[in-house]
């Protein structure tokens, strides 16, 4: 069981690294507009670092959702999703390598560079490891919570609007958390409560995600 | 030996074609219900009922305003049920009834907010707050729109109704989820400024009109209901040979009467 895994989990890493200008498109896409907002709100340092924690978050979570269509459309146009539904190996086991193999090319290189673009909007330096935690607990759930969504839009028109209307709402309590983390440190209340929850709703979604999705993927190519 | 028979009896009413005329003839009676409830709420609501030592004349928007409010959050759950008895049972009854509530669910879910801003201006001072209670509120219209979006967007229906009931179900978890971290976000933020829970002591005739509104919300959502599954199962039933007849026996039934 573990070596399907880590054969699903290699080969998707191995595909990602073949593709890097997306990985790199959807790291540029993170960093245009996080330096859009000084444009929109002026450049103000005590503004925007005082908005600094839910911009970062919000970008992260846009970066996240625009990539996330990219997680079965080749499989499913190429025919590699079927055979894999078809293999006697449990879905929602290669179901969870594909999400960390996406999050490892995509939520990883975006939890890498904020805090860099965090000194941009002036964070506090003390808060710079609270938002690299938050994002590197946060960034898989808006994965795993994004895959049922890809996988239930996969192949329809317009699926990238649909996918934004069905996962959107169910991202905001991770970043209301997320952003929330932030803040409770900068303002010296500690960021310890949401850090759990946020690895709370981690643990759930872990265990709850992946059954869904590997549903959502049945019902697709039925 | 009775009650296995009973629960089979119910149970026809499971496939389409006995449910079709068994929805046509409650339907009407549903939808007289409501007319009739809706003029006593509003009359008890609008004449009867005391003028509010506080708010004035504006509090009551609150005979739409909470039922509204109850409808749409009652009725996601009813279809969160039909969802997860169509995935377990794989009856096409369930998810007709589940996507025939949604239209529903959405209209009163705006018309909860539409009439909370109207009463938010005079009261608060402003269309809108961001209060624990309006924001998941909106966030459940988000969650509305996406089933439907998602359920029309997929031609085959079998797909669209699986994929409609798994969102249906993931909402449905993650409602209280939202609902409680909105809360939360909102008193770290700006502390209790804003309570909407009413004073406790209501006069009778406010809670009474209230209650006769919210009924005719129900009588009125099963009326709609029933009316919009009946449609569904036509279109979906259309190459049946008991559509043929129905829609024969009911152009007969008006030619006759020309």
């Amino acid at each position: 069981m573990l070596s399907t895994f880590l054969a699903v989990l290699r080969r998707d890493l191995l595909l990602a690294w073949r593709g890097r200008a997306d990985v790199l498109v959807t790291l540029a896409f993170f960093v245009i507009v996080v330096c859009l907002f000084p444009f929109g709100v002026g450049a103000e340092p005590n503004q925007l670092r005082a908005i600094a924690p839910g911009v970062l978050w919000v970008a992260a979570l846009l970066a996240c959702l625009l990539s996330l269509h990219r997680l079965f459309a080749q499989d499913y146009a190429d025919g590699t999703l079927e055979q894999l539904l078809l293999s006697s190996e449990p879905a929602a086991l290669w179901v969870t390598a594909k999400v960390l193999a996406f999050w490892l090319s995509t939520g990883l290189p975006v939890v890498a560079v904020a805090p860099g673009l965090a000194l941009l909007l002036d964070l506090e330096q003390g808060a710079l490891p609270v938002l690299v935690l938050s994002l590197a607990l946060g960034t898989p759930i808006l994965g795993l919570l994004g895959a049922v969504g890809a996988a239930l839009t996969l192949g329809l028109r317009g699926g990238g609007m649909l996918l934004a209307l069905l996962v959107l709402p169910l991202f905001v309590p991770v970043l209301i958390f997320g952003a929330g983390a932030v803040e409770a440190e900068m303002s010296g209340s500690g960021a310890a409560a949401h850090l759990l929850l946020l690895g709370g709703g981690l643990a759930g979604a872990l265990a709850l995600a992946p059954w869904a999705c590997a549903a959502a993927l049945r019902i697709t190519t039925d | 030996m009775n009650a296995p028979e009973r629960s089979r009896s119910l149970f026809r009413f499971a496939a389409p074609h006995n449910f079709y005329p068994l929805a046509g003839r409650l339907a009407p009676w549903f939808a007289a219900a409501a007319l009739i409830l809706t003029f006593a709420g509003l009359w008890l609501g609008f004449f009867v009922a005391p003028t509010d030592a506080t708010q004035g004349q504006v509090y009551r928007v609150i005979f739409i305003h909470v039922p509204a409010a109850w409808m749409s959050m009652f009725i996601y759950l009813v279809m969160a049920f039909w969802s997860a008895v169509g995935l377990v049972m794989n009856t096409r009854l369930s998810f007709v009834m589940s996507q025939a509530l949604a239209p529903t669910g959405a209209m009163f879910c705006f018309v909860a907010l539409w009439t909370g801003a109207l009463w938010g201006k005079p009261t608060w001072g402003a269309y809108w707050v961001w209060d624990a209670r309006l924001t998941s509120q909106l966030l459940l219209l988000f969650l509305y729109f996406g089933f439907i979006a998602l359920t029309r967007a997929i031609e085959d229906p079998r797909r669209a109704d699986r994929a409609g009931a798994i969102i249906a179900l993931v909402g449905a978890v993650n409602v209280p989820i939202i609902y409680f971290s909105v809360q939360w976000w909102n008193t770290l933020h700006q502390g209790a400024s804003v309570s909407l829970t009413k004073a406790p002591s209501m006069a009778t005739t406010m809670l009474a009109g209230m209650l006769v509104m919210a009924i005719a919300a129900w009588m009125y959502t099963i009326a709609v209901v029933l009316w919009r599954a009946r449609s569904m199962i036509l279109e979906r039933e259309r190459h049946t040979e008991w559509v043929g007849a129905v829609l024969e026996r009911e152009a007969q039934l008006k030619g006759g009467r020309a």
